[in-house]
């Protein structure tokens, strides 16, 4: 669906931001829909995303395990297969070529696990634009060989140590910076959140992966798929996986982050357990007290560990279209370990989440059934988390 | 109403001050020592865990504020016991949209009315999003205060045709702060919105010091101080816990020099 004239999808969106940004916002908009209408720019962009990150990825039927659960077939879109290991570089190539387009030489990015800072720090290096990443110093501590990335890429981290010192933060200050620097400055949003024309420009730039997919699984099943699944966090892997079947009859799951558990107060889910309010600009559900104030969110990946949720998604799940659902760390856990060991896929924390619940929905459906997976990224950057918690648990000697 | 109580000399003093930084208490023996310096319109900031528009001096003061649990309805209460004390200028609430959007409508004019509250600013609501909250303002008796930046160009005409109480210029790009140096280009932008403006003109974001009143008053009606003054807070700390006369004293003689340029045009 296209935003109304506000940025609006229902009541969720907007453009909640401090006056001085409105003019940036506005030359955005419309440098965005001119690209969008020209082919050139169209035709560019398909070549770097073929020729640079390797597009189209890879549909994976995951045969051992599918053979294991008995269920449905399981089948997986490898954006982990992109360069740089996620899908966050088609949306980084995107808005480097209409940085470009504008005119700004410099980029400004936020980043939780670093996928997106190692993505919008390539494309600087790529199309020579200065970047600067800002990135909570707790993560920083637990993204360690991301953050080493960035800076081999050539790009400056700026270390956040403002309330959590996660996600939620560095965007806080990669805002208050763009404030600042807003007239030579291009803001590279790397989630389906933000102020409009983020959700929407953001949406546009990964909705490729659904085209790819359904296509690919058309081909080769001859039908679609019964569920397609993905993970949530700010929930751009999530739009760009459902958009191309948002009209057919097939079931759309978004999962997020239960963290310790619902019943806790350590999880990112923001849809089972947050309210309406305004994050970064957009009027959304997102994590908050009684007062207002927003609360830390928790999640062992630090890519979903984010209050807010893209205000698409607020609609999407109000309107029923798509249904949202949690998993733990630990079932994310155990999901990562089983492709591992099964299929030889070692997928990141964050697409984990959509695999458990798969795994979990496959058992009780049919053979004739199927799911698409949306495996989002690659889970290396995530080892060192991993191999901590696993031993914590007694999982691994 | 705010309208009825705007000061009559034409250049005023607005400072900003946080509620509940570092204690409620503070926060009204502070209103008295502004409104006593020569202050026209209060600023009352409410805390919030994530101020997009504002800087590190005022997040830190955000910070103290939220850890003596401060919120919303308690600063607005706040607001009611400034008056029992003596605080006759008019207050203007300063918050986040989010807080409001939480309290609801109903909850947050029935307190703004029952406290004299005068009007209300809030950085993250740019004129597109603010007309629910402009409408409600109106029916309730309350200024909705509007600001234009300099990225704002033609839209100041827009939002000074719709501004109420006085029209608030963002000195320059960037978050609340204590500048240096004042944009090279920040008279021209004054110039620009006093010409659209039917109401006074105030700048604010980044002023500190008399030097930088001096330049910038022939150009407005007034000027905000926020930042420079919860500095002075934040250096006083120690001292408000142990001796709040000494810290009191301080504060006022550092704000008597900076806004001595105002005094003096009146």
């Amino acid at each position: 669906m296209i935003p109304d004239y506000f940025g609006r999808y229902g009541q969720f969106g907007g453009k909640y931001v401090p006056e001085t940004l409105m003019a940036p916002l506005e030359e955005l908009e419309k440098g965005l829909q001119e690209a969008i209408q020209d082919e050139q720019f169209s035709q560019e962009l398909l070549f770097h995303l073929n020729e640079f990150s390797g597009r189209p990825t890879a549909l994976t039927f995951a045969k051992n395990i599918t053979e294991e659960l008995n269920g449905a077939k399981i089948y997986l879109k490898r954006e982990d297969l992109n360069h740089t290991g996620a899908h966050k570089i088609n949306n980084a190539i995107a808005q480097a070529l209409l940085a470009k387009r504008l005119g700004k030489k410099k980029i400004i990015a936020e980043t939780g696990a670093g996928q997106h800072g190692v993505a919008a720090a390539t494309v600087a290096a790529k199309f020579g634009l200065e970047c600067k990443v800002f990135m909570g110093e707790e993560d920083i501590r637990r993204q360690e060989l991301n953050v080493f990335r960035m800076k081999l890429l050539g790009a400056e981290v700026v270390p956040v140590d403002s309330g959590s010192k996660t996600l939620k933060d560095a965007t806080n200050e990669a805002i208050r910076y763009w404030v600042q620097h807003c007239e030579d400055h291009f803001y590279m949003i790397g989630s389906v959140v933000g102020p409009h024309p983020y959700p929407y420009m953001v949406r546009e730039f990964q909705k490729i992966i659904s085209e790819e997919a359904k296509g690919q699984f058309l081909e080769r099943e001859g039908k679609l798929p019964t569920k397609v699944v993905a993970c949530v966090g700010g929930g751009s892997n999530a739009i760009g996986m459902f958009y191309h079947f948002l009209q057919d009859v097939v079931e759309l799951i978004g999962v997020e982050a239960g963290g310790k558990g619902i019943h806790t107060d350590n999880h990112a889910a923001t849809l089972a357990k947050g309210s309406k309010g305004v994050i970064h600009g957009s009027l959304t559900y997102l994590l908050q007290d009684e007062y207002g104030q927003i609360t830390e969110p928790y999640s062992i990946s630090a890519g979903l560990d984010y209050p807010g949720i893209g205000p698409e998604h607020a609609y999407l799940h109000d309107t029923n279209r798509v249904k949202y659902v949690n998993v733990t760390d630990m079932e994310a856990l155990e999901a990562l370990s089983f492709l591992s060991k099964k299929e030889g896929i070692l997928p990141a924390l964050e697409s984990s989440h959509a695999l458990a619940f798969a795994f979990k929905a496959a058992k009780n459906m049919k053979s004739n059934e199927s799911i698409l997976v949306c495996l989002s990224g690659r889970g290396d950057k995530d080892v060192q988390t991993i191999m901590n918690t696993m031993e914590e648990q007694g999982y691994v000697r | 109403m705010y309208g009825n109580r705007l000061p009559n000399h034409s250049k005023m003093f607005i400072p900003f001050i946080m509620a509940g930084d570092p204690t409620p208490q503070f926060t009204i023996d502070l209103a008295l020592l502004l409104q006593e310096a020569g202050a026209s319109v209060i600023e009352l900031g409410v805390p919030y865990s994530d101020p997009l528009a504002d800087g590190p001096i005022i997040q830190r003061s955000s910070q103290r504020a939220l850890r003596g649990n401060m919120n919303l309805e308690n600063a607005i209460n706040l607001a009611g016991q400034m008056r029992k004390k003596g605080v006759k200028i008019p207050i203007i609430l300063f918050t986040y949209f989010n807080p409001v959007l939480q309290l609801g409508y109903e909850r947050f004019f029935a307190l703004t009315d029952k406290n004299e509250v005068d009007g209300l600013l809030v950085p993250d609501l740019p004129f597109e999003e603010s007309e629910i909250v402009r409408q409600r303002c109106q029916q309730n008796g309350l200024k909705y205060i509007s600001l234009v930046a300099p990225t704002s160009n033609e839209r100041i005409k827009l939002i000074a045709n719709n501004a109420e109480g006085f029209l608030y210029c963002v000195s320059s790009l960037g978050v609340t702060g204590i500048r240096k140096e004042l944009s090279p280009k920040v008279q021209q932008f004054l110039q620009d919105a006093m010409k659209e403006s039917n109401i006074p003109v105030a700048v604010g974001f980044g002023i500190s010091s008399a030097e930088q009143i001096k330049e910038l008053l022939p150009h407005c009606n007034g000027i905000v101080i926020g930042s420079a003054i919860i500095e002075l807070v934040e250096k006083q700390l120690s001292n408000i816990s142990t001796n709040n006369d000494v810290a009191l004293h301080f504060i006022q003689k550092q704000v008597q020099s900076m806004i001595a340029p105002i005094i003096l045009e009146r």
